[in-house]
């Protein structure tokens, strides 16, 4: 178990170096940074003090062996724009996007896997049909879109609802949470909606397939031929087996939430990570870029990780294939 | 066939009752006669065997006696009752209790009836705590018991342990434990031999030939294979096309046979005596029970078939209680 961690860890940290790289040079390429730092006027001279100030007329092998060196430390540089050293800058933001998208998959599993489930047990209900219609517009319609009419609906027509921002914040151990307050949760809800809607079309599609699949099998009947009560064997029997798709996707829908949530916290202006990035991409801002891959690639690593320790939790071969290796 | 052994069947008293059972299945090309008019009458611990090819309904006759048989099925008429209550007249939750307390079933394949997921022991206390109000150490308890009943070894390793573990001899033997957990008066096996070894299915054979003797419980064992019930149970129903088409003691039907399938039946079986000859074979295939020919299902195939065999064959009693369909019967004049 140990082994595996530690062998996870070393993964980690082989694709953080090359992808670290990757975006380097990807920068590098896409432009000069320094267009954005002095003013239009400014002359060669002033241009020739900034890119040396920000250490720009070195060669990028150069550039990118002072970054190791430096991130090795824990430092990732400054931001270009302001200043601020990058990781803190990221860090900062990172709690409006985790709460937003916990939330928002929350609702996703909460409403997706007992919807699934019954859509699974009875496919010819009606019941059935209008939940996997509705599941296709879940995930077809774009995320902006939904976003704004569930403004226009929540917010401009009925007023019940905040349109943007993030309310009234509690500060928990230096990370303020808008979980905790009634005037967060009201803006939250809109986002996390939007944001769960089509996770939770998904995994209603994915609880149903696995619903389907195991529903026929022997040991389903033989549970009944036992004379097992029908909501053990649903809620036991059939659950525990269609668990294994469903955290998989639901792993995978979360890492990719956090990681590009920026749809949603445009519309809904919710100050988190995915605004912060592509607004950094716009102007080359590339500690930023860098720092927040970074981030992103260890985070997913240790998403996948808890995934396939969760594997372990609910699937006794996964067990014996780690302690085999 | 050990004389005591029918003797003590007969003197029991009943236990199941079974009359025109039909269980069809509605499909869109036509409704299915899976069975299609069924009678059984099995003595309290009584051993029967119930033979016929795949697609002959042997294993829905099983099915319907547990009132498992899922959409598109359904048993459309017959009456069948255990023990003197009526079963075609119970709800959903009757039935429930019936199932595993009463009757127990065992499947064919012992790699696919175990959840995967869940431990030995989850799956034998929840077949104990379905029926009787214990806490889970005295269902552990029995489970332990049980498990020693049928010869496994250290048992409470075993409990422990998940299916893939168990070799499938082990886990097929786990599944008749399961089956005597609430001492059911009835156990239906279907083919619960077919999908182990050789040197295991014989051992698996005796095991439960000799629990159900000890503890008393009558056993359907569902089966393609004639050999296999041939010492083991005490009387043999031969089914062909949803239909029994011969039921006698099992040395009556092995020895003369009267009806010519059973008699192509014994004689597919190898054996010593018929060593280095070509084994005989039924010609054709089992009729599609979408589309049965008039009259006996079994005429196309049949060498023995004569001109009224184009009307359905009537079930003929003998004195024994041995009875058949058929027009030409085997084995000497018709009584």
């Amino acid at each position: 178990m140990l082994v595996f961690i530690i062998n996870r860890l070393i993964q980690a940290a082989g694709a953080v170096v090359v992808m670290s790289m990757l975006v380097f040079i990807g920068l590098y390429l896409i432009g000069d940074p320094t267009a954005m730092l002095v003013s239009p006027e400014a002359n060669d001279l002033e241009r020739a003090a900034v890119r040396q100030a920000f250490g720009l007329d070195q060669p990028i092998w150069m550039q990118y062996l002072t970054f190791v060196g430096n991130a090795v430390r824990g430092d990732f540089g400054r931001s270009f724009l302001t200043g601020q050293p990058a990781m803190q800058l990221i860090l900062e933001r990172m709690p409006a996007t985790i709460e937003m998208v916990v939330v928002a998959i929350g609702f996703a599993v909460l409403v997706g896997v007992p919807l699934g489930m019954l859509a699974g047990l009875r496919p010819k209900a009606a019941s059935t049909k209008a939940v996997m219609t509705v599941s296709i517009l879940g995930f077809s319609l774009p995320t902006f879109w939904i976003g704004l009419m569930l403004i226009m609906f929540f917010s401009v027509y009925l007023g019940l609802l905040p349109a943007s921002g993030r309310g009234s914040t509690v500060n928990v151990a230096g990370v303020s949470l808008s979980v905790l307050t009634p005037d967060g949760w009201r803006h939250l809800i809109l986002p996390a909606l939007t944001l769960g809607l089509a996770k939770a079309a998904l995994i209603i599609r994915v609880t149903r397939a696995a619903t389907r699949e195991v529903l026929p099998m022997d040991y389903i009947k033989f549970a009944r031929a036992k004379g097992v009560r029908p909501r053990r064997v649903v809620g036991v029997h059939l659950l525990r087996n269609i668990l294994i798709p469903i955290v998989t996707v639901t792993g995978l829908e979360f890492g990719q939430a956090v990681a590009f949530a920026v749809v949603t916290e445009t519309v809904f202006a919710w100050p988190g990570m995915g605004k912060l990035l592509i607004d950094s991409i716009i102007i080359l801002d590339r500690p930023v870029v860098v720092a927040y891959l970074v981030l992103m690639v260890f985070f997913l690593i240790m998403l996948n990780l808890v995934v396939d320790i969760l594997y372990m939790a609910i699937d006794p071969t996964a067990r014996e294939k780690v302690r085999d290796q | 066939m050990i004389p005591t052994d029918n003797a003590r069947a007969q003197d029991a008293g009943s236990l199941l009752s079974i009359k025109g059972l039909k269980t069809y299945f509605a499909t869109r090309a036509g409704v299915v006669k899976a069975v299609d008019g069924v009678d059984i009458e099995l003595a309290k611990g009584e051993i029967l065997g119930l033979v016929g090819e795949s697609g002959s309904g042997k294993s829905i006759t099983g099915f319907s006696i547990l009132g498992l048989i899922d959409p598109p099925g359904r048993i459309v008429s017959g009456s069948m009752s255990y023990n003197g209550k009526d079963l075609t007249a119970l709800d959903e939750e009757g039935w429930r209790q019936l199932r595993g307390g009463d009757i127990a079933m065992i499947f064919q394949d012992p790699s696919m009836t175990l959840n995967p997921v869940l431990r030995i022991d989850a799956q034998m206390i929840e077949a104990m705590q379905a029926h009787a109000n214990v806490g889970p150490a005295q269902a552990y308890a029995r489970a332990r018991e049980v498990l020693v009943m049928v010869g496994i070894p250290s048992p409470d390793e075993r409990l422990r342990s998940y299916p893939h573990e168990l070799s499938g001899g082990m886990r097929q033997r786990i599944a008749i434990a399961i089956a005597l957990m609430n001492k059911p008066g009835l156990i239906i096996a279907d083919e619960p031999t077919t999908a182990l070894d050789v040197s295991i299915q014989g051992q698996i054979i005796h095991e439960i030939k000799k629990l159900c003797r000890q503890v008393g419980t009558a056993l359907i064992w569902v089966t393609h294979d004639l050999a296999v019930v041939a010492g083991l149970a005490d009387r043999i129903a031969v089914m062909y096309a949803g239909r029994i088409v011969e039921l006698g003691t099992a040395e009556e039907i092995i020895e003369n046979p009267r009806h010519p399938y059973t008699k192509g039946l014994i004689e597919s079986v190898p054996s010593r005596s018929t060593r280095g000859s070509r084994l005989h074979q039924i010609p054709g295939m089992t009729p599609s029970l979408l589309n049965l020919p008039q009259g006996c299902a079994f005429r196309e195939r049949c060498a023995y078939a004569v001109s009224a065999c184009g009307d359905e064959p009537l079930n003929t009693v003998e004195a024994g209680g041995r009875t058949y369909r058929c027009w030409n019967p085997l084995g000497g004049p018709r009584p």
